[in-house]
């Protein structure tokens, strides 16, 4: 494990807590990203609320990256084919909605909130997503 | 401070947790995913950290029928586990792993201004937009 994060893995996910509770006290929603990135693509109520939401989402690295960190390079390292990259959006964006949630909603409200149904689904995603990485490592993929 | 502004601070604040985390980084999350072969635990501690820290407030704010904003608190209703919600996550699960990206680093991508973080976005769009016209 010499890629082991622990302290600022607990930091992050303490300032994504923090995120949620003042989100959820505030307007009385959940913090779920796949809702909200539904709800800003379709028509709905919250329109503006949801895209504002997503806005931030994409301020924050540009927060971190130029104002706290400059000299340090945005470490976004994504794969480069299509082939991976086209399937994996579209199934990331339909499993979210088939399933009500994803590693927010599920992952972080709902296991929060003590849903049996959200830890069965984290669990679910966490493990067709590590079978799905074995097997791209099997072929040679992924190292 | 009304809804729209709270919610772009929610926004950056959710944001700025998932770049200390490490959680904006596909490597990061396939290193979790790659149980086999040099595994990296971070995300549970970033879950783990997250849950903690909201998981009282929920209890605390159970009863609550309006928020601070004033709106009504509509919380997903206590629902049987079914085979949407486990083939869901199930996909879910598939998609994750091909690239490492889920929907919230997916959006925070977008920063880099690299164009397969679009491409990844467009067809995130297409999958939502699949799913709400296949099934009801």
């Amino acid at each position: 494990m010499h890629n082991f994060t622990p302290i600022s893995a607990l930091i992050g996910g303490f300032i994504i807590g923090l995120s949620v509770v003042l989100y959820f006290y505030s307007t009385g929603r959940l913090a779920g990203i796949s809702g909200i990135f539904e709800n800003a693509i379709t028509s709905s109520s919250q329109k503006a609320s949801n895209v504002l939401f997503l806005i931030g989402l994409v301020v924050a690295p540009l927060i971190i990256y130029y104002l706290i960190l400059p000299n340090k390079p945005i470490a976004f390292e994504i794969t480069n084919s299509y082939l991976l990259i086209i399937p994996g959006g579209f199934l990331v964006g339909f499993g979210t909605r088939l399933s009500g949630g994803c590693t927010s909603g599920h992952g972080i409200c709902g296991i929060g909130r003590l849903s049996v149904n959200s830890m069965v689904a984290t669990a679910t995603f966490v493990a067709t997503g590590m079978i799905t990485v074995f097997i791209l490592q099997q072929l040679e993929i992924y190292l | 401070m009304n809804d729209k502004f709270i919610s772009l601070i929610s926004g950056v604040i959710f944001g700025i947790g998932l770049v200390i985390s490490g959680m904006t980084n596909p490597e990061k999350v396939i290193g979790f995913l790659s149980i086999t072969h040099n595994w990296d635990a971070s995300l549970i501690f970033v879950m783990g950290g997250a849950v903690v820290t909201a998981g009282p407030f929920f209890f605390l704010l159970r009863k609550k029928e309006t928020s601070s904003l004033g709106n009504q608190i509509n919380l997903p209703k206590k629902q049987k586990l079914d085979r949407k919600i486990v083939i869901g996550a199930s996909l879910f699960g598939v998609g994750w792993g091909l690239v490492g990206l889920c929907p919230g680093p997916a959006i925070s991508a977008l920063a880099t201004l690299d164009p397969i973080a679009f491409v990844f976005l467009i067809s995130m769009a297409a999958g939502v937009l699949a799913k709400k016209n296949i099934v009801k």
